[in-house]
């Protein structure tokens, strides 16, 4: 095998969809309303081209609607391009869609013969595969039982175990190393380098960049149906999360600029009200009526108030997004409109499944309690945020004597991590080997 | 060549839907696959019944001559009718993966096939039955009919199955066209009874010559006129190569339509 020879060649391809407005396809529909059948093209790819070669692994990357995936489905001829062409020289597997053709009333054993009868597999081929099949899908106890009393893990793991044990020369994946647990997750993973090993070449599509850093040598950022930039999967994931960063920020600078305008109008409400009822001092410890609305996010007796929230990278750049080891240091503003005596920050991490990931506040940590007497700001600063990727929502809260709350603020931000290292859990711990 | 070569390599994905459909066509039923056998015995009752007591014809033994062609004439119709919207039906396959398209209706039309053929085993137990017996010669003829048959349907259903998925009405418009297509057909009545002036017509129908020949075979004991037969195979790979052609074409954009 020449090591140059070219296993993928796509070639300026582009394509179209045809958005409907209201499609019709039958002969009436056609006939009567004509003018019911317009639609709109949606020009998804604008000209692609790229080669990959014999036994690489390219990683194609860009955010939700760029084209990724179909370019994908492109080079498994789901689909055809409107112009250029495709080229793809050797067997092609794709794990697109697992489990295609399961029949929930057959076997597992019967449905690994329907399964990799459709990825074009010979009976001869299927037989001397199914011990391989069955042991790595880990399922020999209930492989003759019919599909439809599996989990789900149990089903992916089956679908998962028949594609990846095709022998194909060109395998695409989209985005399914989210396999059933851990360990099957890392058997995948394991289970894909071997295969790689042996000369296999890959494109997959994952929003995982960690995963694509791990097994690819080259990732192509798609970015509205182009390439914007192609290299070594370290630089270009790079200057990827700092696109979607910028980009995230802009949404979050809007974001907060509503929120602003609406708590704006919220206070000048509030003042009405608590103008009205100035002769109930003593109201202090329950929470005001009229933050009824949102009690069930915040709540406290609103003698201060947090007005805004920003968060900064080390360096001082405010950003949403952090890798995982960052510092995050958080800048929050209040409004006092009583004097606040002893009063004590806190701040509470929880992970989106609703996880409490951290917790603490000025007491916990022994600061000196102090009075709020007028508007300002106080700070935290999170040194090597160790919280693994996915999103964090982050509470603060300001409490005076034995626990009252002052503000205390649910989710009042919400902050990302992104690692491109694979290590799963909430928290990276710091660790070393000895082997 | 290359898309023949292709869909052999998929051999197994055909035997497997094949079996698939062959077996969930009874499914749930009492008497499962054995109605594959009883549905046919029991049309021949009904066929029995009917021209012998209510409307007696003057061909001997009419539920035989109306019985061996209608049993093929039903595989055609039902690989014309089923197959087109057989790609339909499989949507979920075609939008989701990669395997030569053809695989869907030549699989609906050997599921068809074999059905048939399965109907042969009752046909022939009542030829034997009622006495009309076998000419062994005329019967080596038999598979080159279904052959060419076969290939017939399969330009058809090819042919349909791609235009319905552009446009679903076709569907409906071929079972009107299907049952306007057996009485055009001498399947329930002798050719020699058609007016002269429609036998172009029928001639130019491949499925009569399909019919008589086997008629010719199983009702006659005769070996078929094989001049006919040929005019049948020839429209027969007109219609597969057209078939084949279309399909190419349109399934380019099989998964955007479905």
């Amino acid at each position: 095998m020449v090591q140059n020879e070219i296993a993928i060649d796509v070639n300026n391809i582009t394509k179209k969809f045809k958005i409907y407005y209201d499609k019709g396809s039958q002969l009436k529909e056609r006939l009567l309303f004509r003018k019911r059948n317009r639609y709109e093209e949606r020009l998804v790819l604008k000209g692609i081209s790229f080669q990959v070669k014999k036994g690489e692994a390219v990683g194609l990357i860009g955010h939700n609607g760029c084209g990724k995936s179909t370019t994908l489905k492109l080079l498994t001829r789901i689909m055809y391009p409107d112009s250029g062409t495709i080229t793809m020289n050797g067997r092609v597997s794709s794990l697109i869609e697992l489990g295609a053709g399961f029949h929930p009333d057959m076997s597992g054993r019967e449905n690994i013969y329907t399964n990799a009868a459709i990825f074009g597999l010979t009976k001869k081929e299927i037989d001397s595969r199914l011990n391989d099949i069955i042991a790595f899908s880990e399922l020999e106890q209930f492989i003759d039982n019919p599909v439809r009393t599996y989990s789900s893990g149990m089903y992916m793991r089956l679908a998962f175990s028949v594609a990846i044990n095709v022998d194909a020369d060109i395998l695409l994946i989209d985005e399914i190393l989210g396999v059933g647990d851990a360990n099957f997750q890392a058997k995948c993973f394991n289970k894909l380098r071997e295969i790689k090993a042996k000369g296999t070449t890959i494109v997959i599509v994952s929003h995982s960049l960690g995963q694509i850093e791990q097994i690819c040598e080259r990732s192509i950022w798609i970015h509205e149906g182009l390439i914007r930039a192609e290299g070594p999967p370290k630089e270009i994931d790079l200057e990827y999360l700092e696109y979607m960063g910028m980009k995230l920020q802009e949404n979050t600078a809007q974001e907060m600029e509503k929120k602003a305008a609406e708590e704006e109008q919220r206070q000048a409400q509030e003042e009405n009200v608590s103008s009205d009822g100035e002769n109930e001092n003593e109201a202090e410890s329950e929470p005001e009526p009229e933050s009824q609305p949102e009690s069930k996010k915040r709540w406290g007796n609103g003698n201060a108030r947090i007005t805004s929230i920003r968060a900064f990278t080390a360096d001082g750049k405010e950003q949403r997004i952090f890798r995982t080891g960052d510092s995050i240091t958080f800048k929050i503003a209040y409004n006092v409109r009583k004097p606040v005596d002893n009063a004590v920050f806190g701040i509470g991490i929880y992970s989106c499944g609703g996880v409490h990931c951290y917790g603490t506040n000025t007491r916990i940590d022994r600061l000196d309690e102090f009075r709020l007497d007028k508007n300002g700001t106080f700070e935290i600063t999170l040194e090597n945020t160790n919280l693994l990727p996915g999103e964090y929502m982050v509470d603060f809260a300001i409490e005076s004597d034995d626990g009252i709350p002052v503000d205390y603020f649910r989710e009042a931000y919400r902050i990302e991590m992104i690692s491109s290292a694979g290590d799963v859990g909430i928290s990276r711990i710091a660790h070393s080997w000895k082997i | 060549m290359k898309t023949f070569l292709e869909i052999y390599d998929y051999r197994q994905m055909i035997f497997s839907l094949v079996r698939k459909d062959l077996r969930g066509r009874y499914k749930g039923s009492v008497l499962g696959f054995l109605w594959t056998f009883i549905n046919p015995l029991l049309q021949l009752v009904v066929y029995t019944i009917v021209f012998s007591f209510i409307l007696p014809t003057n061909i001997d033994k009419y539920y035989l001559y109306l019985f061996v062609g209608l049993i093929p004439w039903i595989f055609f119709s039902s690989s014309i009718t089923g197959g087109s919207s057989s790609i339909v039906a499989q949507k979920d396959l075609v939008k989701k993966i990669y395997f030569p398209r053809q695989v869907i209706p030549i699989s609906y039309v050997t599921s068809c096939f074999v059905n048939m053929l399965l109907c042969f085993v009752v046909i022939f137990i009542v030829i034997i039955i009622s006495g009309i017996g076998v000419n062994p010669v005329a019967l080596l003829c038999l598979p080159i009919i279904m052959i060419v048959e076969y290939i017939l349907a399969l330009g058809m259903a090819l042919l349909a199955s791609a235009i319905t998925v552009y446009f679903r009405d076709l569907e409906h418009i071929l079972g009107i066209l299907t049952m306007a297509w057996m009485y055009m057909t001498p399947i329930m009545y002798d050719k020699s009874i058609v007016p002269e002036e429609l036998l172009p017509v029928f001639n130019l129908n491949p499925m009569t010559h399909v019919i008589e020949c086997y008629r010719a075979v199983l009702y006659y004991k005769k070996v078929p006129e094989l001049e006919s037969l040929l005019s049948s195979l020839g429209l027969g790979i007109l219609f597969l190569v057209l078939g084949h052609f279309v399909f190419l074409k349109l399934q380019k954009h099989f998964a955007e339509e479905l």
